[in-house]
């Protein structure tokens, strides 16, 4: 074959010159994290009161997108209310991306942000990497009230084994159960009653499957995080897999057993429920196009579904029904503050967490992301009233918050949340019985926590 | 007219084939033009019941593809400006130059052919981090400034050079590097296009090595920012997003393609058969 | 200076900005991987290295470990991927060395999954096999099949991903075999076709031998390609479910970035390197072989 001649000359001057260009102006500052941080400052760090803080939040999502506008305003409104500093909000894309982004920082010597959104999860490997501040002194100046304002679920995951509070709640969620009250009402059942235990979510579901897979009755997503939605069943039947000790979990119980069981029957036996590994990101789809006429999903869903509904009203929300009573975990993420950022941005990034965890902010939060408001007095502000008396969806995930319990996490949480993860796999399609996996989950998780003593 | 119909078939086989092979682009063009809040599954498969640049605009509001863009323009062609310099002296020096030892640094070579620098992400990913050099362009292209590969393809074509055109060139009292410049590099020019193009579309598909050396918008490239879209929902995924998404990342390369079908191929032709 | 001197100068110094690249980004990396394989590192040692001498290893090894699995998946992978895309690829670089209108445009539309990024060709799959509404099972549907959970099904989820694989690398592959089809001597076919010799005949014992060095090759390309490409996993099922299509790149990418481990990920790299290297030495053995068999 014959290569026509690109001049190659031609088209590497023009590269050159371009690349060149772009190379001259390096990435900006916060870029590069191994440069100890912004050496220019000293002269302000010695006169705080005087100078500008600036502090940077870490925060979680893609830039650009409608939620990174949302937080540029809170950043204006707080540096309005807060002169001597600037607070700005860096957008790095997941959580898993801020979390590399502090600790690639620190272990480079340098100074990370002071201030970041992470998951709840999290907090037991932050602390093993030994990054966090301690809030106590912040805490004492700030008052009991502020903490017990917080919905005591919430601080569950902001709490070490000793009960010291390391993260302040900021975007956190449940598990909810969506319902399609057309169908309810198709094949009569009362869609103001949606199912509050198995044995009615059962009958429901199957009343309300259609034959060949063209409707499922129930679907809960198993892909990404399964343990999530799964963990439910454990701790409406009173025993949660995890405790307060970050080195046990107890994967391997009869309560742990009986929920599975109850799962992996809807597909296996029942039928109401597909099978195999139901994908996360597609079950929305599957119920706002009437494929199933239940699913479980994350309560930070409710915008997004209220918006793309062809009918809204028919879309209902209930608790997650357990075997008698009910129960679910919390989710989401917290605020934390990074020991190594220098003290002055420390102190201002707890004035940017107060502002940000202020009853009327996380009001608005919840009403703009579905993200439950973290504080009980949120609910009391116009904003919450008027949302919740227009759109009641909104008050179920908060009423669900009495029967919420911490969610799963350990130390080398990822991994541990993987492991029971795959065992629900696992069962859901029949590779293991549930006895099997779940005792094969139990016996490698111990392996991973007997390193740390 | 059995003849006919062996024709007809071969030809129905044939559509058959690029068919099957094309139709999941094609279908991921269809979805970027519906809307973006009309579930996918609603509608017929192909036809959303209206066209729309919606989803292509909000993909462009929700991720910065223009910082995607650059970064990924000046990740290649940064690669590739020094790669064809460090692959002309490696290439001539392996050609034509005879020095005691020269053998022994050829397996260096070889051992970057039996071992891709894809599979030593962890090592490579520490040697950055000591470098000081983590979430910086640079990251993304220093491992590949080397090339085993580049570096044998131009040895074999140097070698095509017939060494009376050097001698000539020595007895016009030519030196080395005129004579690299003059008589070898000349030649060689098809060889370093078809190089050019392998280098470029490869490196703008790499993914998992940019992933792990860069942490913030500023150093991501259009790969790595579109494997971000595909996850960054915790509520469910905008499918037409993330097509129109996808639609952005890939039309430079594959308009590119379109246009000269011809050479790419040659090009990877020649560059492997070489 | 002695002439010799300077030749090895010169040849030093023209080689030298590759050698330090490929120093710093192969050679080293690797005598680096060995060493760190034997230090514990991880979360538990609060990140700082401690001699744990094979340690890793027996972690890695032991009975229960889903080690096992990730090893098994990528043999098993590279065994669909390559033979399957290698066949392909010289099938249908058979229907497509014709001489009729149109056909660059249906080369093309093979070619075109190889300029693709893996991501991109990734995503586009993830909705392909869609349980709900992708293409793959609409025409399961059409045919009067079951929509299948494809890539949330233990038994398929590697097929799934494999065929990605294959779907993307047919095409790089078959652009040799063509190369090769056309570089065939116009002679000898034709004397084979005088002599009478049937079409079954003429592949059996002209073009196949003919190609042998393509078809090396191009077994080569298709090996090194199905260990190093994980890109898709990262999209389509992160390895699931249950670590049904988990690959040795994409889990060393786990145990050191999400799980932290970076000792077990220097063993797990210092596995893949052995398999890499059996592999060459298989295939250099073989080619020899081969080579051998035709004089």
């Amino acid at each position: 074959m014959k290569i026509p001649t690109l001049s190659v000359k031609h088209m590497s001057a023009v590269l050159l010159a371009t690349v060149l260009a772009a190379c001259a102006q390096p990435p900006a500052p916060t870029a590069a994290p191994a440069k100890p941080a912004e050496p220019a400052k000293p002269a302000e760090a010695a006169k705080p009161a005087a100078g500008n803080v600036e502090v940077e939040l870490l925060f979680p999502v893609a830039v650009g997108g409608p939620i990174a506008k949302i937080m540029d305003d809170y950043m204006a409104r707080f540096n309005k209310a807060n002169p001597g500093i600037t607070a700005k909000a860096t957008f790095a894309g997941g959580y898993a991306d801020v979390l590399t982004k502090i600790q690639t920082t620190v272990q480079g010597g340098g100074k990370p942000a002071p201030v970041a959104v992470l998951l709840s999860t999290d907090l037991q490997s932050l602390l093993d990497a030994d990054l966090l501040e301690p809030l106590d002194g912040y805490l004492a100046k700030a008052g009991d009230a502020y903490v017990n304002d917080f919905f005591p679920a919430f601080m569950l995951n902001s709490k070490d084994k000793n009960g010291k509070v390391w993260g302040v709640p900021f975007q956190r969620s449940t598990p909810v159960m969506y319902y399609n009250k057309a169908h309810f009402k198709e094949v009569e059942l009362d869609p103001e009653k949606p199912p509050k235990n198995w044995a009615e979510l059962l009958d429901a579901s199957k009343k309300l499957t259609k034959p060949n897979g063209d409707r499922w009755g129930l679907q809960v997503p198993s892909d990404g995080f399964p343990y999530w939605l799964f963990q439910a069943g454990p701790i409406s039947l009173g025993k949660n897999v995890v405790g307060a000790e970050p080195n046990k979990v107890f994967f391997n119980t009869p309560e742990s057993l009986e929920a599975l069981d109850f799962f992996v029957s809807l597909s296996q036996k029942d039928k109401v429920h597909p099978t195999g590994v139901i994908p996360w990101a597609t079950t929305p789809d599957a119920f706002l196009a009437g494929k199933a006429s239940m699913i479980y999903h994350t309560t930070g869903s409710l915008t997004n579904i209220l918006s793309k509904a062809t009918n809204p009203a028919d879309v209902g929300v209930a608790f997650i029904p357990g075997k008698s009573g009910f129960g679910v975990p919390t989710g989401g993420g917290n605020l934390y503050i990074f020991k190594a950022a220098p003290q002055e941005q420390k102190d201002a990034a707890w004035k940017l967490m107060q502002f940000l965890s202020s009853p009327e902010l996380a009001a608005e939060w919840s009403r703009d992301t579905g993200y439950i408001a973290s504080r009980k007095s949120a609910y009391d502000t116009e904003v919450m009233k008027k949302l919740v008396a227009e759109k009641p969806q909104y008050g179920v995930a908060r009423d669900q918050l009495q029967y919420a319990q911490k969610e799963l996490t350990s130390h080398q949480g990822a991994q541990i949340q993987q492991i029971y993860g795959n065992a629900i796999q696992a069962a859901v399609e029949g590779k293991k019985d549930s006895k099997t996996a779940l005792a094969d989950a139990q016996t490698a998780a111990d392996k991973v926590l007997s390193q740390f003593k | 007219m059995r003849n006919k119909l062996t024709q007809s078939l071969n030809l129905i086989v044939l559509f058959g084939l690029g068919l099957l092979w094309a139709v999941p682009l094609l279908w991921s063009i269809a979805l970027s033009f519906r809307p973006p809040n009309v579930p996918i599954s609603i509608g017929s498969t192909w036809w959303g019941g209206s066209f729309s640049f919606a989803s292509i605009l909000k993909a462009l509001d929700s991720a910065p593809f223009g910082t995607y863009y650059r970064n990924t323009i000046i990740v290649v062609f940064g690669i590739l400006i020094v790669q064809i310099f460090t692959i002309t002296l490696a290439g001539f020096v392996f050609a034509r130059l005879k020095f005691p030892g020269r053998d022994a640094l050829f397996l260096l070579f070889l051992l970057q052919l039996l071992v891709p620098i894809a599979i030593l992400i962890i090592p490579n990913y520490a040697t950055i981090r000591s470098l000081g050099l983590f979430n910086n362009l640079v990251a993304i292209m220093l491992p590949f400034w080397a090339s085993a590969f580049g570096t044998f393809l131009m040895r074999q074509t140097f070698r095509t050079v017939p060494l009376d055109y050097e001698d000539a060139a020595k007895m016009d009292g030519a030196n080395w590097w005129q004579t690299l410049w003059h008589v070898y590099i000349p030649p060689a020019r098809p060889a370093l296009a078809a190089f050019a193009l392998v280098s470029l579309s490869s490196h703008w598909n790499d993914f998992l090595w940019p992933l792990v050396v860069t942490n913030s918008v500023d150093t991501r490239t259009l790969t790595v920012g579109l494997a971000s879209f595909t996850q960054m929902s915790e509520s469910g995924a905008e499918w037409s997003l993330i097509m129109a998404g996808t639609l952005l990342v890939v039309w430079p390369l594959l308009v590119l393609f379109l246009v000269f079908q011809r050479q790419f191929i040659a090009s990877f032709v020649q560059s492997g058969l070489k | 200076m002695s002439s010799k001197l300077r030749a090895i100068l010169l040849g030093v110094a023209l080689l030298l900005p590759s050698l330090v690249f490929l120093v710093m980004f192969t050679a080293l990396p690797v005598a680096q991987t060995i060493i760190n394989s034997f230090y514990r590192r991880n979360l538990a040692t609060r990140n700082q290295p401690v001699w744990d001498g094979l340690g890793n290893y027996v972690r890695l090894f032991a009975a229960d470990s889903d080690f096992w699995q990730v090893l098994t998946n990528t043999l098993f992978a590279i065994a669909i991927v390559v033979p399957i895309s290698v066949i392909l690829a010289f099938l249908f670089a058979l229907l497509l060395n014709q001489r009729i209108r149109g056909i660059g445009w249906l080369r093309s539309s093979i070619f075109y999954p190889t300029i693709l990024p893996m991501v991109s060709a990734a995503s586009i799959w993830l909705l392909m096999f869609n349980v709900d509404f992708g293409l793959v099972n609409t025409f399961i549907k059409l045919v009067g099949g079951k929509a299948q959970n494809i890539l949330g099904t233990t038994d398929w989820a590697l097929w799934a991903v494999s065929f990605v694989i294959i779907w993307k690398l047919t095409g790089f592959l078959m652009v040799f075999y063509l190369a090769g089809l056309q570089g065939m001597p116009t002679d000898v076919m034709e004397a084979a076709r005088l002599d009478g010799a049937g079409a079954w005949h003429t592949m059996r014992y002209i073009t196949l031998p003919l190609l042998r060095g393509t078809t090396i090759f191009v077994i080569t390309v298709a090996v090194t390609n199905a260990f190093q490409t994980v890109d898709h996993l990262y999209v389509m099922t992160q390895g699931g479910p249950n670590n049904a299509s988990n690959l040795l790149l994409f889990n060393i990418y786990e145990t050191n970035f999400r799980f932290q481990d970076s000792g077990l990920a220097y063993a797990e790299t210092v596995v893949l390197l052995v398999l890499l290297i059996i592999f060459t030495i298989a295939n250099t053995v073989v080619a020899d072989q081969r080579s051998f068999d035709a004089q």
